[in-house]
């Protein structure tokens, strides 16, 4: 033993507060719910150490207000859920998207539908995440696969979602979020954080200026008066109906998430070179994966890694980049087949892709794994 | 330490296990090795089963999750009945006979000790047991130092409750060495 310096046990759920208030969070409003329990207690017990706000609401609907409300008001804020309470939350979500208010918002996947099973894991919410609220509309959605990257992805969420004005969601699961590991936690003045730009005072401002991919935004109570609503709104934030104005705003929307792909969408990959099979992972699934390819490749086997850490926008191009120079894809993950369909749009049938599922509150072993990659390639 | 090292304590709800297990794998991660700890337990607070396994290696972890574990602790019939044969070859099981009143022979390592009664017993408070089961299992496996792991104990414990885990957690370790020197309570 030896060589890790000044590690720490953290639970995932842990980091993830860790990473927040790191981001500089100020403001948590929630309804407990496992198991994203412990990021409600332990922000319960942190915010108020470094001068933030934590509020318990009385049901998820309300919580999403506060943390609108909070970040209207200027605050960093955050929630957690899981599922059941995501599904609540939407609405509010919907709302935040539109009038593009900064926010984090994690959901620490459960089995479902519905409450489904409260303690066991899933990967379920994939599809929930990009449509769960109506509309066209664009998504950032971080999935960790380990304790570290969930304190990394957290304050890569804050900033995205500072910079963006924009919500942004982090994935964890019921494995990654309760799981320990010991970890290194940087030291505060090696991150980068960034804060959302603010109007200069004295100066006519417009919260949504057409002429800005994003617009500074003024919190409540500094002098600025202007409109916020989830109509589809003027440059002003007033309510039209204008159809010009409706196709600005919405492309608008959604350019500002497009033109920032390289900063968002986090891959990692290993073992390409000469791979005829692929298996593609992302959360805690991705971990069985690690080992059973490194297992294959034991075995001499060409077997490649690629993980997204990145689930909206999803890595379309990165995919489909590699997919003719490989024979099959393999998408293991915990539920029946949500990013499996996008493997296959980004593939568009230059190679075969292939499902391994469970859905069972199990963790895809890598032996299933290795069995199915032996099975395929 | 040299490899993977996989551990798993199983039981009742609020016998302490994934408390435990945290306190081990912060012994590990104290003296530098990697460590993953995770936990499965049903949606009772007290009473339901409760599984709380540990992975120490020399490189990073990737599965999280026990596969073939080098020890098990079952303090409870339905996780003696559950996890009491799945283990390696030359593993070892370690059995509360408090609660798991019939042992069998499996040809592998067992070693039955009432731990919770003498938790009782010799320290008054069944509520360590847990800390007693630590004390066994690091004296049997050598997974940390023996003060690195009554320094993690001591870090964990309520304040007031540092004497009496202490003593659990050596008269674990005297149970170890004990079981040793008398193969017979290896079955």
């Amino acid at each position: 033993m030896g060589q890790i310096e000044k590690t720490r046990l953290f639970q995932g759920n842990e980091a993830c507060v860790a990473g927040a208030i790191a981001a500089g969070a100020n403001f948590y409003a929630g309804y407990p719910i496992t198991p994203s329990t412990e990021i409600a207690e332990l922000a319960a017990r942190k915010l108020p150490e470094t001068g933030g706000k934590f509020i318990q609401m009385e049901d998820e609907i309300g919580s999403m207000a506060a943390v609108i409300g909070a970040s209207i008001g200027g605050a960093k804020s955050f929630t957690a859920t899981s599922g059941p309470g995501f599904s609540l939350k939407q609405e509010n979500i919907g709302y935040a998207m539109m009038a593009e208010i900064p926010c984090v918002i994690v959901n620490v996947q459960r089995l479902g539908p519905s409450t489904g099973i409260a303690t066991a894991p899933a990967q379920g919410d994939i599809m929930q995440a990009r449509w769960g609220t109506h509309g066209d509309h664009p998504v950032i959605a971080f999935a960790p696969s380990s304790v570290r990257e969930t304190f990394d992805l957290t304050v890569k969420a804050f900033n995205l979602s500072e910079k963006l004005r924009q919500p942004v969601f982090i994935l964890l699961d019921e494995i990654v979020g309760h799981m320990r590991e010991n970890i290194h936690i940087p030291h505060q003045d090696e991150l980068e954080i960034i804060n959302r730009e603010k109007p200069l005072p004295d100066q006519p401002y417009k919260p949504y200026d057409e002429e800005k991919e994003v617009s500074p935004l003024a919190s409540f109570g500094e002098g600025f008066s202007y409109n916020i609503t989830g109509l589809v709104h003027d440059e002003y934030g007033f309510p039209t109906t204008d159809s010009e104005k409706t196709k600005k705003l919405l492309s608008r929307l959604q350019r500002k998430i497009d033109n920032h792909l390289e900063e968002i969408i986090l891959t990692e990959e290993f073992g390409m070179d000469d791979a005829s099979l692929v298996v593609v992972s992302y959360g805690c699934t991705a971990r069985s994966v690690r080992q059973a390819v490194k297992m294959a490749r034991k075995n001499g086997l060409p077997v490649g890694f690629f993980r997204t850490a990145t689930i909206w926008p999803f890595p379309y191009e990165k995919i489909s980049a590699f997919a003719d120079k490989t024979k099959t894809l393999l998408v293991p993950e915990m539920n029946m087949g949500q990013i499996f369909g996008e493997v296959e749009r980004a593939v568009h049938g230059q190679a075969r892709v292939v499902g391994l599922n469970r859905f069972d509150g199990e963790m895809i072993t890598p032996d299933e794994i290795l069995q199915k990659i032996l099975e395929v390639i | 330490m040299n490899g993977r090292s996989e551990i798993r304590l199983s039981g009742s709800g609020g016998q302490g296990l994934i408390l435990a297990a945290i306190i081990l794998a912060e012994a590990v991660a104290d003296e530098g090795g990697y460590v993953v700890q995770t936990q499965s337990y049903g949606p009772e607070a007290r009473g339901g089963a409760s599984k709380a396994e540990v992975i120490t290696d020399v490189e990073e972890i990737s599965y999280p999750k026990v596969g073939s574990p080098d020890f098990v602790l079952t303090m409870s019939e339905n996780s003696y009945l559950k996890y009491g044969s799945d283990y390696k070859e030359d593993g070892i099981l370690l059995v509360d006979t408090t609660f798991v009143k019939n042992v069998v022979s499996n040809g592998k390592n067992v070693v039955a000790l009432p731990i919770t009664r003498y938790a009782k017993e010799e320290l008054g408070r069944d509520t360590v047991a847990n800390i007693i089961a630590l004390g066994i299992l690091n004296g049997l496996a050598n997974i940390v130092i023996h003060d690195t792991l009554k320094k993690a104990v001591l870090s964990r414990c309520p304040s007031g409750s540092e004497e009496i885990n202490t003593k659990a957690l050596e008269l674990g370790l005297s149970l170890a060495k004990e079981t040793r020197s008398t193969a017979s309570r290896l079955a």
